[in-house]
Order: structure tokens, then C-alpha cells, then sequence
């Protein structure tokens, strides 16, 4: 495999009934390409965190995943709120859900400690008012 | 260990509620509510009871890759749920009684 292999998602930020759909399809890709079942459990559920807090906090926006001869990478983009202090928002337990969001069974302040649980490399581009950027890589 | 099927919680008191693969061995036991703490923590071949009955449960299921949902505590799973979760490959079961009944039960059998 020479040639990166990329998906590109649009998280749409309105529906909580369909959030996930995008990494569920990351991972039937990632089976079709023959990757271990560690590393594809890995990269769905680190991309599920990221997509289900574009749904919670940013209104959506947009996944990509691309598949290279060492690395599975997750890049994904938003144009929300912006994270305040990530130091903060990397603390497990941490969350700034609502209550009606916590009722649906998110909200655990989880998401972010997940990601980085499950990733190699993990890295948060946040400004407040603009959005977030955030690149994970999962070594193959 | 014995090796316990899916379908064979059947038997024990455990009613299926979408069985798309019944022959799905159960290696193991997760319980939460909190769907990333379960993401987290939860291991592939576990059976995770809780009393979350939303769509969000398949997603998470799926990846974290469980090999059934236990609704506890007789929580209503609507048919749409259940028929998605026919169409994702994801097994349901309701059990009438607590997580904790429902564990006890699975430490026996296990």
C-alpha cells in the first residue's frame, strides 16, 4: 500500500439519533482493509469520542481518516465554541454537558481522556469563538 | 470455562429482544451507563448490562464490540432500535431483574 487511503465524513451536529454513523463506517472500512481488530477497535472508539463531542458542543463538522502503510490518522474539525483550557478539559470526569445531554448516557468527561487513551499521538488546536482542530494517530 | 453462547441466556431468564448473532460467544461481564466510561472500559466478547435504552447503546456496542446488550431491569427497547440493531449485527437481550441480578446470574454461568 503505497498510496494513503483517505475517508472524509460530515458529522452532522443536529442528530444525536444517527452520531456515531460515521465512525461505525470507519470501522467496516478499516475491517475491509484487513487492519488488526486492536487497532481498528482503537481508532473507532477514539473517532466515536471526537464525533459525539462535535454533536454535543460544536454543531458538527467534518472527519477524516486516512489510512497510510504505519499509521490509521484522525483529523477532525469544528467551528463550535473552542475548548477554554484543555489541560482542564483532559481531566478525566471533567465535562461541561448538560443535563439532557447526560441523560442520554454522554457527558461522563470521558471523551478526551478516551481519545488520548486510545491514540499514539494526540493533538488539540483550540481557540475560543473559532473551533477545534484535533489529529490522533493510531500506529499500525 | 465453560463457553456460553448469546443464545443460550435464553434459558436463564434473559428474553431476546434482536438476536442477529446468536452463536456470539461471551467471554466476559461490563456493566455502566455512562457510554464512554463503557467505551472505555468495556472488552471486546463482554456482555454489558445496563439500563440505557437509546440508540446511542448500538454505536457504542458496535465499537466497543460487546457481544450483547443486556437491558436491565425490563427497560423498553422500541422496535426500532431493535431493528436496527438486527441490520448493525448487534445482539440484545431484556432481562426483567437489576444489573446486579443479571451479573450474578452471568458469574454462575461463565
Amino acid at each position: 500500500m503505497s498510496e494513503a487511503l483517505k475517508f472524509r465524513f460530515d458529522v452532522d451536529g443536529n442528530d444525536f439519533t444517527s452520531a456515531g454513523k460515521a465512525s461505525v463506517q470507519v470501522k467496516k472500512n478499516l475491517r475491509q482493509l484487513g487492519l488488526s481488530p486492536e487497532t481498528i477497535r482503537r481508532v473507532s472508539i477514539a473517532m466515536y469520542e471526537g464525533e459525539i463531542n462535535m454533536v454535543i458542543h460544536a454543531g458538527g463538522g467534518v472527519a477524516e481518516v486516512t489510512v497510510t502503510e504505519d499509521c490509521v490518522e484522525i483529523f477532525l474539525s469544528d467551528k463550535g465554541p473552542g475548548i477554554k483550557d484543555i489541560d482542564q478539559a483532559m481531566q478525566e470526569g471533567f465535562s461541561t454537558a448538560s443535563d439532557n445531554i447526560r441523560s442520554l448516557g454522554f457527558g461522563a468527561g470521558m471523551g478526551l481522556p478516551n481519545m488520548k487513551r486510545y491514540t499514539d499521538y494526540m493533538d488539540i488546536k483550540s481557540t475560543v469563538g473559532v473551533g477545534t482542530d484535533i489529529t490522533m494517530r493510531v500506529n499500525i | 470455562m465453560n463457553k456460553v453462547t448469546v443464545e443460550a441466556l435464553k434459558e436463564y431468564g434473559f428474553s431476546a429482544v434482536a438476536l442477529p448473532e446468536p452463536e456470539r460467544e461471551i467471554t466476559g461481564v461490563y456493566i455502566g451507563d455512562l457510554l464512554s466510561w463503557v467505551m472505555g472500559r468495556a472488552k471486546s466478547g463482554d456482555a454489558w448490562i445496563t439500563i440505557m435504552s437509546n440508540i446511542n447503546v448500538l454505536a457504542v456496542a458496535s465499537l466497543a464490540d460487546t457481544a450483547c446488550v443486556i437491558a436491565a431491569e425490563g427497560v423498553e427497547i422500541t422496535e426500532d432500535i431493535a431493528k436496527s440493531a438486527v441490520e448493525k449485527g448487534i445482539n440484545i437481550l431484556s432481562f426483567s431483574g437489576s444489573a446486579y441480578d443479571a451479573a450474578v446470574l452471568l458469574y454462575e454461568l461463565l
